[in-house]
């Protein structure tokens, strides 16, 4: 039974961190009604600022190593800049391309950030600190990292939910996903808030990186089997539904985690994931909390 | 000066002319109308004035060129657009919908102001102030429609068709209420109708727009008398 719990409890840690990935898969779906398959590259990037924040610095700039959590908000925000300038510079030109061309686009960025970070820092697998001291631990249920990535999780749920939900830039930002036309004669400046939807994104997704790395260690490849899971999660819980897709992300960690450990082994926890997309898809494809699209033919 | 003046308006979608040199003008605070059959191009010279298509000629608004200006740009001049289909935020709440339309406003108090007197217009849209505005009726979305604007406090309304789809009874509501705020708050509004009747009894001037012309200008009354009006649009 312990054993159990201990599954269960990891699996909600590691679902967070799905979660918070399939949240920003669900903004950029809401935005452009395209999944962004750069979406786990770039929190890999970004890790790779945090890493490189904590263990050489900036000498270009003579910043020294930086603690942990300085590091860790100098990557959010710098996460941040670099999805308002990825939106920017690659997404706004082909905004009204076909789908295939975006996916291309997508795809690029993918292999892009993928090589460049190889270029820029080896493909050496690292070890990444984790910031939670050892006393925060659950005993023999969760280790410290676990429950601090749980918190860090939720603390930035909730501040996206309070930000979408009470201040008139978050309700703007919703207005303009949804009735961009609409949003234009009210005043709102679309392209701007598209733009800022990318930056959330990729600062939800540098988190996500950050709180993954010490368990997955750091490479360029780190996010893909994450990002496979955060798509699951994200078409479980419906992938237009921002509460769904951090629904669906805990639950796929639970079942990835309890089915691993005793039903078909950790070779296969990845195949969970698989069947899970391929499930939804044949069986219920608006997901448990996304809305069924009716169009008139 | 006149406060609104268009003066040779061309418009096309794709290869196809829309509008083949409008021009009009309109006086502040009053209601002009722009009559014409399906197709004339009234809703193309709407969006014209809102930069919301690729236009040719010359557009002014107090004074201000406003042709090759940005919609989000010409919105801060204090001009709100009721959209031709309502524009509704569907999944947005009646209240959100509502604060989206003074989203460019700073005077924060004022807008609270402002929205209990809207409710004060329209009780019904208090009563569904937590409702998706999806869910709202077709009558109950163009009165949320025209708040939205109103909520921008404007000095212009442009109102694409505000009688379309709803029942005679809301129509006489909501023109009434329309009436009641060109009155008291000295709103100048622009309204394209396809109920000649309607629009003409709202308004103090009107045009009419045959195939992207104007064909026929002069005051409400004026047009009401026109033989050729009362046959082909007032039909008696």
């Amino acid at each position: 039974m312990d054993a159990f719990i201990h599954q269960v409890l990891a699996g909600l840690a590691t679902g967070g961190i799905y979660a918070s990935l399939a949240l920003a898969l669900v903004m950029i779906y809401q935005a452009t009604h395209l999944v962004n398959f750069a979406q786990g590259e770039m929190a890999m990037f970004a890790t790779y600022i945090a890493w490189a924040l904590i263990n050489i610095g900036i000498p270009q700039l003579g910043i020294p190593p930086l603690p942990y959590w300085q590091a860790f908000f100098v990557t959010v925000v710098s996460a941040f800049v670099l999805g308002v300038l990825i939106e920017r510079v690659v997404i706004r030109p082909v905004e009204n391309a076909p789908v295939l061309a975006v996916v291309v686009v997508f795809i690029a960025l993918l292999v892009i950030l993928n090589s460049v970070t190889g270029w820029m820092f080896t493909y050496t697998i690292k070890t990444f600190p984790s910031p939670f001291p050892s006393e925060i631990g659950f005993g023999r249920f969760m280790s410290p990292h676990e429950v601090g990535a749980i918190g860090v999780t939720m603390v930035v749920l909730v501040l996206l939910y309070l930000f979408f939900r009470f201040t008139p830039l978050g309700l703007a930002m919703r207005a303009a996903a949804q009735n961009p036309e609409s949003s234009r004669l009210v005043g709102i400046r679309v392209g701007w808030m598209l733009a800022l939807g990318w930056g959330l994104a990729a600062a939800i997704g540098g988190i996500a990186g950050m709180m993954v790395a010490p368990i997955v260690y750091l490479d360029p490849n780190m996010m893909g089997g994450v990002l496979l899971y955060a798509f699951a999660a994200a078409l479980v819980g419906g992938i237009d539904s921002p509460g769904g897709a951090v629904f669906g992300g805990f639950l796929v960690g639970v079942l990835e985690n309890v089915l691993g450990a005793f039903v078909i082994g950790n070779e296969l926890k990845l195949a969970v994931a698989l069947v899970l997309i391929i499930g939804v898809l044949t069986v219920r494809p608006s997901g448990i909390f996304g809305k069924v699209h009716v169009t008139r033919v | 000066m006149a406060f609104l003046e268009a003066k040779s308006l061309h418009a096309s979608y794709g290869q196809t002319r829309v509008l083949h040199g409008i021009s009009f003008a309109m006086e502040e605070g009053t209601i002009t109308a722009l009559l014409g059959a399906n197709g004339a191009g009234k809703t193309t010279t709407l969006r014209a004035l809102c930069g919301m298509v690729k236009t040719e000629g010359e557009i002014r608004f107090g004074g201000e060129r406003l042709d090759g200006r940005a919609t989000e740009d010409i919105v801060r001049l204090g001009i709100a657009h009721v959209p031709d289909g309502r524009g509704t935020f569907v999944n947005l709440t009646t209240e959100e919908n509502l604060r989206l339309g003074a989203y460019t406003r700073k005077d924060r108090a004022a807008v609270e102001a402002d929205l209990q007197r809207i409710y004060g217009y329209f009780p019904r849209l208090k009563e569904r102030r937590t409702q998706q505005a999806g869910t709202l009726s077709g009558g109950e979305q163009q009165m949320l429609a025209v708040s939205r604007a109103l909520m921008l406090r404007p000095k212009l309304m442009l109102l694409d068709e505000p009688s379309f789809g709803l029942a005679p009874l809301i129509v006489r509501e909501l023109f009434a209420i329309l009436r009641t705020v060109n009155e008291r708050e000295h709103v100048s509004m622009l309204v394209v109708e396809q109920n000649a009747a309607m629009a003409l009894n709202l308004s103090d001037h009107a045009y009419l727009i045959e195939t992207g012309r104007v064909v026929l200008s002069g005051t409400a009354d004026e047009i009401k008398k026109n033989d050729a009006v009362r046959r082909s649009y007032l039909g008696y």
